[in-house]
């Protein structure tokens, strides 16, 4: 064969450009004149601009990209088995995927969903295909996660907690806090959930911490696995960002829209620091048995990834546009888990109520102890004691720790609006909304209630606003009720019908197991029910000494769990 | 053999590492599968869109300003007593979506590429050519709107199960409408002096021949029940007008006017309208099963059947002259036509839904 032929110079034929190609299938939309389309999901933003497709890429290209990507996740999966990955996995990780994977499937497949409601806002068809191919894409990422899920419980040492994944989701403690996570991308006015609390802020900003750099600390775990699926979905994300960032241009421009931008950028990004930091920050630091000092730390990660990456290198040059960013936001996030441990105090509720959990989470050690005090200094003083305790307290027949009065701990208040506990106790706000009383975690949170969700917004209307409904505090669900009986009721007991699922160890051994027994007595309360039943001194006094907080009790004497 | 290995249990957290409550649980246990034992897809799919009659302890926590919560029953007139009993009977997940139309892409590329490379569309007849312009051209803009149409829809459902059914369906239906852009764009490539790129569009707008069928596509478009979309596109739309050009105009007179790529392509929309249609008619066989809305929902999906039936039949007659068009003549219009009103009330039948007045 002649130098420099090869088979692609000698088949190919001349096509199409791919501008060419794109400028016809952008065409394909028109104006209807018979029937006009309804608008089901309305915005109080103006989108007059023609939003402009940043990707240029076709269906016919992106149906085999995508199946590439799968042979390359479903390979690696069937060579992690062939590699006996679980036999080197480390359990302290695994068990966190329990919730980590009951929560995502839903604001993957939400996602989707949003592409309905910002396709038919978008004027002109250019990103039409844009929004399908997020659609296909996210319809992907959440049946790819459950698989992912079904392959775990099919392969790792406990599958009690996968089992019953989905219907954990809706029913945990812990995983309410994703619920905002997924139903914020659908439900009120369109751009202010499926554009900007979607792509333009947790897709460009968190989904990095969620899926890069978590993967990266499942593979310090043996778990080989998360990553190739996880980053294969990130992959995808550029395109999701790209959107975002399209449709957000197409509206930035008419200044009528500005008020509620800088409404919507503040809403989203605090509600994504406290519902992405709080689980995957806990999900890193905790749930790995790396202690690694040269590895960059949560708050490390996230000043490279939400601080560099997206604050100064996204958000920042939106103020040419006019748009006023929230600079103090981004320094009270910052300052939230850096001064005020804003993640190991969550670790800690996390732990504090393993019984309603459906995951085991194993003591912190010594080696982790260390490695928190040389990233965290001054975390020993603070958390060192709690997670002792905790140890202690994991052997069953001693007091369920949610309920032990040795250690010291207060159970916490939530918060209405990103629905996280209130753990940093000195920034606990409470507020009124149509004479009722709520409890918020920050004065940011108390404000998206009180202020942003509502029918008018700095004296402006805002008719396409959604509102906060439900029973968004999970404590008022079993508000009265014995502990065994709400887990029951949850559905976190094991097959032999007494063995609880979640158990606060990893110790396999039937008799290390915790049943609804070991726990029965005990009758758990809502912080919120409580205080609205206060009087106006009594909730002011209670409020006061909620925000000066509280301290962990020294835990002395031998511990009777094994490190 | 190393003794301390052989008598030191070893670390690991693998499966059957340790027996203890719980440690065989390894299947998903919160649905009950429809048949003996949970499909692939039913784990995948069941309960990924939570409902507050089943697991969602707290309720929709957002509300839309008029009060509708993130899901609403109310979003469609058809009821259901359990809307989780629908499955998908062409149980899709994202891994068998992207094999099956990465398959369809590669198919369409290597028949194009090849009849493109042989120089077959330089032999294609040069009145075929003006219809492919004009005719294939316009309903390309169809599959769009409806493609469009259940993508609007794919949020409203009240279950994953029918919310990714409806998904898929958009999928196939907007891989299409591209297939048949790109393709024309590609053949005007070897003809000399291209294809009109516009004349597609202007048909869809301006020619009476295409203003029925434009006119059922934009009612689709505008109806605001997600089911009545889904319905009047796969049982109506997809019968009276997709089948009646697709399979009883195009792949029936292509091949005489020396045309045997635009087939190829055309025929993966009949393809898909299979798996779909299947889907469809499994839901409203669930839904005029139902054990307490059978009776509404028969009068619902019967009124939505005979609307969108009387526009879909209106619009098919008026596509008549595009028969005449081509120099061959080896298809008639009259027979197709038949042959649409038939599937109809074969489709009708398989429901269990009275066939609609337009063809009884």
């Amino acid at each position: 064969m002649a130098a420099g032929l090869t088979l692609n110079k000698i088949t190919s034929q001349k096509g199409i450009s791919i501008a060419e190609a794109t400028s016809r299938v952008a065409d394909l939309g028109w104006t209807p004149t018979y029937v006009q389309e309804a608008q089901t999901f309305p915005t109080d933003y103006k989108i007059s601009k023609v939003p402009r497709d940043p990707m240029k890429q076709v269906l016919r290209s992106y149906f085999p990209m995508q199946e590439e990507k799968d042979n390359r996740v479903y390979g690696a999966l069937d060579a992690a088995l062939r590699g006996d990955m679980f036999r080197n996995v480390e359990p302290r990780w695994v068990e966190w995927m329990k919730l980590f994977l009951a929560i995502i499937p839903f604001p993957e497949i939400s996602a989707a969903r949003a592409m309905a409601m910002v396709a038919r806002l978008a004027p002109g068809e250019e990103l039409r295909t844009g929004f399908t191919m997020q659609m296909v894409d996210e319809f992907r990422h959440s049946t790819i996660q459950m698989n992912l899920k079904k392959w775990y419980m099919e392969n790792y040492i406990d599958p009690a907690g996968f089992d019953i994944t989905e219907k954990a989701f809706g029913k945990c403690y812990a995983s309410t806090i994703g619920r905002q996570f997924g139903e914020g991308f659908i439900c009120g006015d369109a751009i202010t959930s499926a554009n900007v609390y979607l792509t333009v802020v947790a897709e460009t900003a968190f989904t990095n911490t969620l899926f890069v750099a978590m993967p990266s600390e499942a593979a310090r775990n043996g778990d080989y696995a998360l990553p190739t699926v996880f980053l294969s979905v990130q992959s995808d994300e550029s395109r999701h960002i790209g959107n975002g960032h399209s449709m957000l241009m197409a509206m930035i421009n008419d200044p009528s829209n500005h008020q509620l931008l800088e409404r919507d950028l503040k809403y989203a990004f605090w509600q994504n620091h406290a519902i992405v930091d709080a689980a995957i920050g806990t999900f890193i630091e905790y749930g790995t048995t790396n202690r690694d000092k040269n590895k960059e730390s949560y708050v490390e990660l996230w000043h490279r990834w939400i601080y560099e990456d997206y604050y100064r290198t996204y958000m920042l040059p939106l103020e040419k546009y006019g748009i006023k960013i929230h600079h103090d936001d981004v320094s009270a996030a910052w300052d939230r888990l850096v001064k005020k441990n804003y993640v190991h105090k969550i670790a800690q509720f996390f732990a504090v109520g393993w019984p309603v959990n459906f995951w085991r989470i194993e003591a912190q050690t010594d080696k982790d102890f260390e490695w928190f005090e040389h990233k965290y200094p001054g975390w020993y003083a603070e958390f060192g004691d709690f997670w002792k305790w905790y140890a202690r307290k994991s052997v069953p027949g001693e007091t369920n720790i949610l309920f032990d009065q040795e250690n010291g701990y207060v159970y916490p208040h939530r918060c209405w609006s990103c629905m996280c506990p209130c753990v940093i106790r000195e920034d606990f706000c409470v507020g009124e909304v149509d004479g009722k009383l709520y409890t918020y975690c920050s004065e940011q949170c108390k404000w998206t209630h009180t202020v942003a969700f509502q029918a008018e917004y700095e004296g402006r209307p805002t008719p396409a606003m959604g509102r906060f409904k439900g029973q968004r505090i999970w404590e008022d669900c079993y508000h009265g009720w014995d502990l065994a009986d709400a887990i029951k009721d949850l559905g976190f007991v094991r097959p032999d019908g007494k063995t609880i699922t979640a158990q606060p160890h990893l110790r396999f051994g039937p008799k290390d197991m915790w049943t609804l027994d070991h726990v029965r007595g005990n009758t758990l309360q809502s912080p919120l029910v409580l205080l609205r039943e206060m009087s106006l001194a009594d909730r002011e006094k209670h409020v006061a000494q909620y925000r000066a907080g509280f301290k962990i009790n020294p835990c002395n004497g031998s511990c009777s769990c094994r490190h | 053999m190393d003794t301390q290995t052989a008598t030191q249990p070893a670390k690991s957290g693998a499966a059957g590492a340790a027996e203890f409550p719980g440690s065989d649980s390894r299947k998903f246990n919160y649905f009950e599968p429809k048949g003996r034992k949970a499909t692939h897809y039913e784990d995948m799919t069941l309960d990924v869109q939570p409902d507050p009659d089943r697991y969602l302890l707290q309720d929709w926590i957002i509300n839309f300003p008029d009060g509708t919560p993130t899901y609403s029953k109310d979003w469609t007139r058809v009821k259901a007593a359990d809307w989780h009993k629908f499955r998908a009977v062409d149980q899709e997940w994202e891994k068998t979506h992207y094999q099956r139309q990465s398959t369809i892409c590669g198919t369409i590329q290597n028949v194009i590429d090849n009849g493109r490379r042989s120089g077959a569309v330089g032999r294609f007849d040069k009145s075929w050519v003006k219809v492919l312009a004009d005719h294939v051209g316009a309903y390309k803009h169809a599959e769009f709107g409806l493609g469009t149409s259940l993508m609007q829809a794919q949020r409203y459902g009240f279950t994953q199960m029918i919310n990714n059914a409806i998904l898929t369906n958009s999928s196939y239906k907007l891989r299409f409408t591209q297939d048949l852009t790109l393709y024309l764009g590609e053949i005007g490539l070897d003809i000399e002096g291209g294809i009109d790129k516009d004349a597609g569009k202007r048909n869809w707008l301006e020619n009476p021949i295409w203003q029925g069928t434009r006119r059922a596509v934009e009612e689709i478009m505008g109806a605001t029940d997600y089911l009545e979309q889904y319905v009047a596109i796969n049982i109506v739309f997809e019968p009276l007008i997709g089948e009646l050009f697709r399979s009883g105009f195009i792949l029936q007179m292509a091949a005489a006017h020396n045309d045997f790529i635009t087939p190829s392509v055309v025929s993966a929309a009949e393809g898909d309208y299979e798996r779909n249609l299947a889907n469809c008619v499994e839901l409203i066989h669930v839904l005029l099963n139902d054990k307490d809305y059978a009776l509404h929902n028969r009068i619902v999906i019967s009124e939505w059947i005979e609307k969108h039936g009387k526009l879909c039949l209106a619009a098919a007659v008026q596509l008549q002259p595009i028969w005449s068009q081509p120099r061959v003549k080896v298809a008639s219009f009259t027979e197709a036509l038949e042959q649409a009103r038939n599937r109809l009330r074969m489709i009708c039948a398989e429901t269990g839904l009275a066939a609609p007045s337009i063809v009884a």
